[in-house]
């Protein structure tokens, strides 16, 4: 192989690549099918979010979380409202229906953001059915989403001390349907893709992670519980009731893309365990506390992250008493996540780093705000 | 999310073994300690390694734009004692104003210090690869700053 004269070259890796969710551009240096250098370039979604935020109200700010992660916009509301919440001292205040309709919203769009992950990797290695089958129960809990909030993809549905409205008829009898066909879909899942030979010939050993690497460079989430770091905010910090149910948090060693892939199918198994709890416990009741119509929070600032479907999310708040936040920073997984691919693609084929890269999971309206 | 450290303990182990000039840094989230930039560095590295603190994860790195000064704000996190710290680092308005880079103690300060640079206009030293990361090369100006007005408004 030696003998073979190459030429380093560099070859641009987007800006509308589709494993990205996004406009993501790598330009990796080549040496023959090799890459021996990755250089990230974001920043082509930036809203200025952040900047926004200090000339909107708190409960105007709402919405703007839901266009971040746009496949998961539901846990981005989440993160937020209960950054204010802790902010104003209300956090016990949210009614017990409420509660138990945040974890299963959240739950749904975990499910949902991972069938995306599932499908669009899937994708990446030129596996279409696969992509149907993820979109197919996705689209189940769009429908949910839609019963509930009354928008597919932008719910702007939480509120401070609850939610925007109570669930309508139709939503439990639905909810109910998905669950009974979830098991039997992940089968099918599982059967399609996980089992298959290239699959597994193209994900094992490919990109591991340490887990000091993981540590260093700040991953969370499924990608760091791939590595061995076993931490998850729900079980090991629980945030609003999460200390009520019973799941297991799923984690890998080697923190190669497959088990990046493995952690988080097992995580929506795990996800509709939450949700059959959640199904059969959640109590009649108001969902939404007495708070103040306009929210003054008192001075001072707050950091509260939860357990986003990509990672820990999390809020600093600076309050300067007024109706607006004074700061407002978004620490977002996928910004973190994304930084460890410079590093992770050196060294892979270009076909590998396609789908290292998936398996990270990043959405990039998120990195860039 | 609330285990803290007993932070006057803390200060004071950070002050006798390294003469840190730490000081409890008094705000609402109960959490926080200030460090002069000059020993930034030092402190950072020591609350890593330090076995009893051994904070091993940058969770944020925040800035904030206050009418007397800028702020830049650590949140750590040690996953093994599960406990909380915010650093702060106060800097006068000058003009440029800087902190040292603490990349060299968690690589994932890398990203957090190039938006900071890009969106608020600080700069860390000894910063790997300083450039702007959200934001055009050739874009005027840092739009988190106060100074910076809104075109639409």
């Amino acid at each position: 192989m030696n003998d073979i004269r190459t030429q380093e070259m560099n070859l641009n890796f987007g800006p509308q690549h589709p494993s990205t969710h996004g406009v993501y551009r790598g330009v990796f240096t080549m040496q023959g099918e090799y890459i021996t250098k990755c250089v990230n370039h974001i920043g082509y979604l930036h809203r200025g979010i952040e900047k926004l935020a200090e000339s909107r109200t708190y409960t105007q700010f709402i919405p703007y979380n839901g266009r971040l992660d746009y496949v998961s916009g539901i846990l981005n509301e989440e993160a937020y409202v209960r950054a204010v919440e802790k902010l104003m001292g209300i956090s016990d205040q949210v009614p017990e229906r409420a509660e138990y309709i945040r974890v299963m919203m959240a739950e749904l769009q975990r499910i949902a953001s991972h069938l995306v992950f599932y499908s669009s990797m899937a994708l990446d290695m030129a596996g279409f059915t696969p992509w149907t089958y993820g979109f197919r129960e996705r689209d189940t809990i769009l429908d949910l989403f839609e019963m509930a909030t009354g928008s597919r993809m932008m719910p702007n549905y939480m509120r401070f001390g609850g939610v925007a409205a109570d669930l309508n008829e139709e939503f439990m009898p639905a909810l109910r349907k998905l669950l009974d066909i979830m098991p039997k879909c992940m089968e099918e899942y599982h059967g399609i893709l996980t089992g298959n030979e290239i699959f597994q010939a193209r994900t094992k050993g490919v990109a591991p992670l340490s887990r000091e690497k993981a540590l260093i460079y700040g991953i969370s989430g499924p990608s760091a519980r791939a590595s061995g770091i076993d931490y998850d905010l729900r079980r090991d910090e629980p945030y609003g009731i999460y200390d009520r149910f019973k799941f297991n948090v799923p984690v890998r060693q080697t923190g190669d893309t497959f088990d990046r892939y493995i952690v988080r199918m097992e995580e929506m198994a795990e996800s509709v365990k939450i949700l059959e709890q959640a199904y059969r416990e959640i109590p009649e009741g108001p969902v939404l506390a007495k708070v103040p119509k306009i929210i003054k929070p008192p001075a001072g600032e707050v950091y509260h992250r939860i357990e986003h479907s990509k990672g820990h999310l999390g809020f600093h708040i600076v309050s300067d008493g007024t109706a607006k936040p004074y700061r407002l920073r978004i620490c977002s997984p996928c910004f973190v996540n994304v930084a460890i691919f410079e590093e992770m693609a050196v060294g892979l084929h270009l076909q590998d780093a396609v789908v290292a890269f998936a398996s990270l999971d990043i959405v990039l309206g998120e990195i860039d705000r | 999310m609330d285990k803290k450290i007993d932070r006057q303990a803390l200060v004071a182990f950070l002050n006798e073994k390294m003469d840190a000039q730490a000081e409890v840094f008094e705000d609402n989230t109960e959490a926080s300690i200030k460090v002069p930039r000059l020993k930034l560095v030092e402190t950072m590295q020591k609350l890593r390694e330090n076995p009893q603190y051994k904070f091993d994860v940058l969770m944020n790195l925040s800035s904030v734009d206050y009418p007397e000064n800028f702020t830049v704000i650590y949140h750590l996190f040690s996953i093994e004692h599960k406990h909380y710290l915010t650093v702060k680092v106060e800097i006068s308005k000058e003009n440029p104003c800087w902190v040292p880079s603490v990349s060299s103690v968690w690589k994932a300060a890398q990203v957090h210090e190039r938006e900071v640079f890009d969106l608020m206009g600080i700069l860390f030293n000894d910063h790997p690869d300083l450039r702007r990361i959200l934001l055009p090369e050739d874009f005027a100006g840092h739009p988190l700053r106060k100074d910076f007005t809104q075109q639409a408004d």
